[in-house]
């Protein structure tokens, strides 16, 4: 009963965690990406000394402020949520996670928010290149406090650089290079910046794209188009790349979660990639079920992108599950019985500690040695539970890719027609400009869908289940935080759509003289 | 550098760190303080838009440090952040929630279509610059008096009181520092704005003879309260810690104590007290405008004493009066030595943000708001 009380709570707690992260998530992307064009239209402006470059800037500048509000708002709560829902986890892992958060702190929040009042304020108060500087500075700022955030996420999926401490129970820090500059954190920061890019290009190309279907603002929409999709363009080929580092990636560090949004319960040679599929709702691990009711397959192409080769073997979740041994796969069970061992082991050397019984310590911390790295896996209680919800992670994973294989197209029309100066005559391509900002947030949330629910049950990857990282609360607390949080943010979210909209059709000042 | 500190030294200094970016944060909620004031020194929509705007300028540094504060808290002493935040839940959120109304109300009060009306947004800042401040005096208090918590062999809080941490408000002793907050970022808020705004024009004579009035209430008010703290806090018992066994126990006098021990924060304290007042003093004049300056430091003086009070001289900071050996200290909730060291070279870039925080600072208001800035309704930026 006990065991069933606390499952529900940390249900809860993940709940509650994915919702904050969900809708700060909203404004994220915008922030990150909206900045860097602040700062090219701005740059723009101070090289050519066109006023009307001024007035992109400044247009596009308010509707930034506007979003920033709610990405700080939304912020803080997941600063202190680490600490308040997950007590266990920041104990366990403060000595590596807080470091990169003050990194962050001191890089990149301080620098974004004194630099953002000069960036709002200043125009009348600093010179044209204090001010051009400033703002520059904001999207460093911004983009360097996603750095941290991102770099201790990596860490989470591909724990590092660390080495636990049986007296204190934790993890400590080894190696902050190793931690900073692991390959995953390379390509999970580079991945979510530029697609987050993606977002904010498509977010300016759908704001145009209205304006010149109304025929309004026409020289600020093609100005703000060209721009927008040059940048959406350059940084939907970094997608590209870093997304196909981070399956590789996964390959390597995370198979389960390669497995789970591929949907592969049975390994394979040469295996085949899903382009598109629907699932068996019946399917269970280890079963003879069909995996797919209708599947759209190209053959050998997952063994290319998860091993760089044609031929070689991808193993399924049945294989991870349950081993096998012609790949020398070490299955969930036998992890889960040396980790009952490793938890065993460890607390036989806190009592003897307790004790004061140096010898029995002593030997009980070396067997616990030989067990160690299974530790984690001693606190799951059946192999299955180390399978990921498979359909939510497949599907978020295929909508993703689909999405981001369509932007560039979207990046390249738009531009071509800008180029050509036949924009304004395209309204179904307007209409699909306008559209796709809605797809690009959609592809953005799906991300984080594929990166966190896949990654289930670790809160850190083999080392720490979320059962384990949690607070020791009730469910009835988390639950009242749960819709006290769900109703404030969906109330603001709604006074900043609307806000927006207004800001939006006022548009852009008229230049004087008009 | 760093890496020849004993371990010992780089948790002292990483407390010194912690309770500098605390004090600077007691200092920057002179925000908050005009937010709580808002209703009454502003009386018209151009008063009020010269105060928004005018703190407009600043709440984000305000915000940002307090983010700074608790990372800086969980980076250097994780234990205290797992066990507290953990543990004392419901003050925590409450503390949140009052600081994501804030975020929101400047940017969204005076937008078109911000669905809940300005009143509401006024409203928020009302609640973040009392509630919230109290809240957390009252949760800094506990560093004091104690919260009932346990650990396990694990280092897992449970905490002992069905309120999680919200049961620190029955205790007038906490009230009585959380109160003081309130009042003193309030004498804060009016010195800020009165040396931010330009008051040259008439039609906001008004509202400086408001604020000059503001800042003496407020201190005067505020001074009983820090009296009554201060006075339990130098007779009352404290959380001292046996150095050789790190085991801890209840000692009469101890803060006293602590500050007898350690003249300089003696001192700290005593000065600090004394420039929040020859800073309030100073607005008693008609013209001027530097009384910020000296009250703001001295608020963080005082503060900068009370966490040092708290943490140095073998004392528990962050005591738990149900378990006395749960209780944490800068020794036993720190991070690792190798972390301390690494991040202590990362905090080397500090005084280059403070510097350039105080750089931009100067230069932005150097030339102070005026009534023909907030005006401007067609500007964009103006809140």
């Amino acid at each position: 009963m006990n065991e069933l009380q606390n499952l529900t709570m940390v249900d809860w707690s993940r709940a509650q965690f994915a919702l904050t992260a969900m809708y700060h998530w909203l404004f994220v992307p915008l922030t990150l990406g909206l900045s860097w064009l602040l700062a090219f239209f701005e740059t723009f402006y101070v090289k050519t000394g066109n006023e009307e470059w001024k007035r992109i800037a400044r247009f596009w500048m308010m509707l930034f402020g506007i979003n920033f509000a709610l990405a700080v708002a939304t912020g803080i709560i997941l600063v202190f949520e680490f600490g308040t829902n997950w007590s266990n986890y920041s104990w366990m892992m403060g000595d590596i996670l807080g470091t990169l958060l003050i990194t962050g702190g001191i890089g990149g929040f301080i620098l974004a928010a004194a630099f953002y009042t000069v960036m709002f304020f200043g125009w009348e108060r600093v010179s044209k290149k204090t001010h051009l500087f400033a703002t520059w500075m904001v999207a460093l700022g911004s983009n360097l406090s996603a750095l941290w955030i991102l770099v201790a996420n990596a860490w989470m999926q591909y724990p590092v650089g660390m080495a636990f401490n049986p007296d204190k129970a934790r993890f400590e820090m080894q190696n902050f290079w190793e931690v900073l500059l692991s390959p995953v954190a390379i390509s999970k920061f580079t991945h979510a910046t530029s697609s987050s890019f993606q977002v904010a290009a498509l977010f300016v190309v759908a704001v145009s794209s209205w304006f010149l279907l109304k025929g309004r603002h026409l020289d600020v929409a093609k100005k703000s188009i060209l721009v927008a999709s040059v940048f959406g363009l350059l940084s939907s080929v970094f997608v590209g790349i870093t997304g196909d580092e981070a399956a590789y990636a996964n390959a390597r560090n995370q198979p389960m979660k390669l497995a789970a949004f591929e949907g592969l319960y049975d390994g394979a040679e040469g295996a085949g990639l899903v382009a598109a599929g629907i699932l068996n709702p019946e399917k269970m691990p280890g079963d003879d079920t069909p995996p797919f009711l209708y599947e759209i397959k190209i053959p050998g192409l997952l063994s290319l992108l998860a091993n760089r080769e044609p031929g070689s073997f991808v193993p399924g979740i049945n294989d991870l599950i349950y081993g096998n041994s012609r790949h020398n796969i070490t299955g969930i069970d036998k992890k889960i019985e040396k980790g009952k061992i490793a938890v065993e082991l460890l607390s036989q050397y806190k009592i003897a500690k307790k004790e004061k019984n140096e010898a029995r310590a002593k030997m009980a911390l070396a067997n616990f040695k030989n067990y160690e790295k299974y530790m984690g896996y001693g606190y799951l209680q059946n192999p299955e539970e180390a399978v990921p919800p498979v359909a939510l992670t497949f599907y978020s994973f295929h909508v993703m890719v689909a999405l981001g294989a369509l932007f560039p197209i979207i990046f390249l029309l738009f531009l071509y027609h800008t180029y050509k100066d036949t924009i304004s005559r395209k309204k179904w391509l307007l209409l699909l400009g306008l559209f796709s900002v809605f797809l690009g947030y959609i592809a953005s949330q799906a991300g984080w869908v594929v990166a966190e629910v896949g990654r289930q049950p670790w809160a850190i990857q083999n080392i720490l289940p979320v059962s384990v990282a949690r607070s020791n609360l009730t469910t009835g607390t988390v639950q009242t935080t749960f819709f006290l949080f769900l109703f404030l943010f969906t109330v603001l979210l709604i006074a900043e759509i609307r806000i927006m909209w207004k800001q939006i059709q006022i548009g852009p000042e008229t230049p004087r003289g008009e | 550098m760093f890496d020849n500190f004993t371990l010992a030294q780089l948790q002292q200094l990483w407390w010194l760190i912690v309770s500098v970016i605390g004090a600077l944060f007691v200092f920057l909620t002179f925000v908050q303080g005009g937010q709580s004031l808002l209703s009454y020194v502003a009386r018209n929509d151009l008063e009020k838009a010269l105060v928004i705007n005018s703190l407009g300028r600043k709440w984000e540094l305000t915000f940002t440090t307090l983010v700074l504060f608790g990372g800086a808290l969980f980076a250097a002493f994780p234990l205290f952040y797992a066990t507290s935040f953990g543990g004392a839940y419901w003050v925590w959120i409450a503390i949140l929630f009052t600081f994501v109304l804030q975020a929101v109300s400047f940017e969204f009060r005076k937008k078109p279509g911000n669905l809940l009306g300005s009143r509401t947004y006024e409203l928020f800042l009302f609640v973040n610059g009392t509630i919230g401040i109290l809240l957390i005096g009252i949760a800094l208090a506990t560093f004091f008096s104690g919260s009932s918590f346990q650990l396990d062999d694990y280092n897992q809080v449970l905490w002992q009181h069905p309120m999680l941490g919200l049961e620190a408000v029955l205790s007038f002793f906490n009230v009585s520092l959380g109160l003081f907050l309130v009042l003193l970022s309030r004498t804060l808020g009016a010195l800020y704005l009165l040396n931010n705004i330009d008051f040259r024009l008439q039609l906001v004579k008004d509202m400086e003879k408001r604020l000059r009035k503001a800042v003496s209430t407020n201190l005067i008010g505020s001074i009983p309260l820090l009296l009554y703290f201060l006075y339990h806090l130098a007779t009352g018992e404290g959380f001292a810690v046996k150095p050789e066994t790190g085991e801890v126990f209840m000692e009469s006098g101890k803060y006293l104590q602590n500050l007898l021990a350690m003249p300089g924060v003696f001192a700290m304290l005593a000065a600090g007290l004394l420039f929040v007042i020859l800073g309030a003093a100073l607005a008693r004049r008609a013209s001027s405008r530097s009384g910020i300056w000296f009250s703001g430091f001295g608020s963080i003086l005082v503060a900068l004493a009370l966490f040092l009070t708290a943490g140095f001289n073998n004392t528990a900071f962050y005591p738990s009066s149900f378990d006395l050996n749960s209780s944490l200290t800068i020794y036993n909730a720190s991070s690792s030595r190798y972390t301390l060291t690494a991040m202590s070279y990362i905090a080397l870039a500090v005084p280059l943000v403070l510097a350039y925080i105080a750089y931009f600072w100067y230069k932005m208001d150097s030339e102070k708001i005026s009534t023909g800035e907030v005006s401007d309704f067609t500007a964009k930026e103006i809140y």
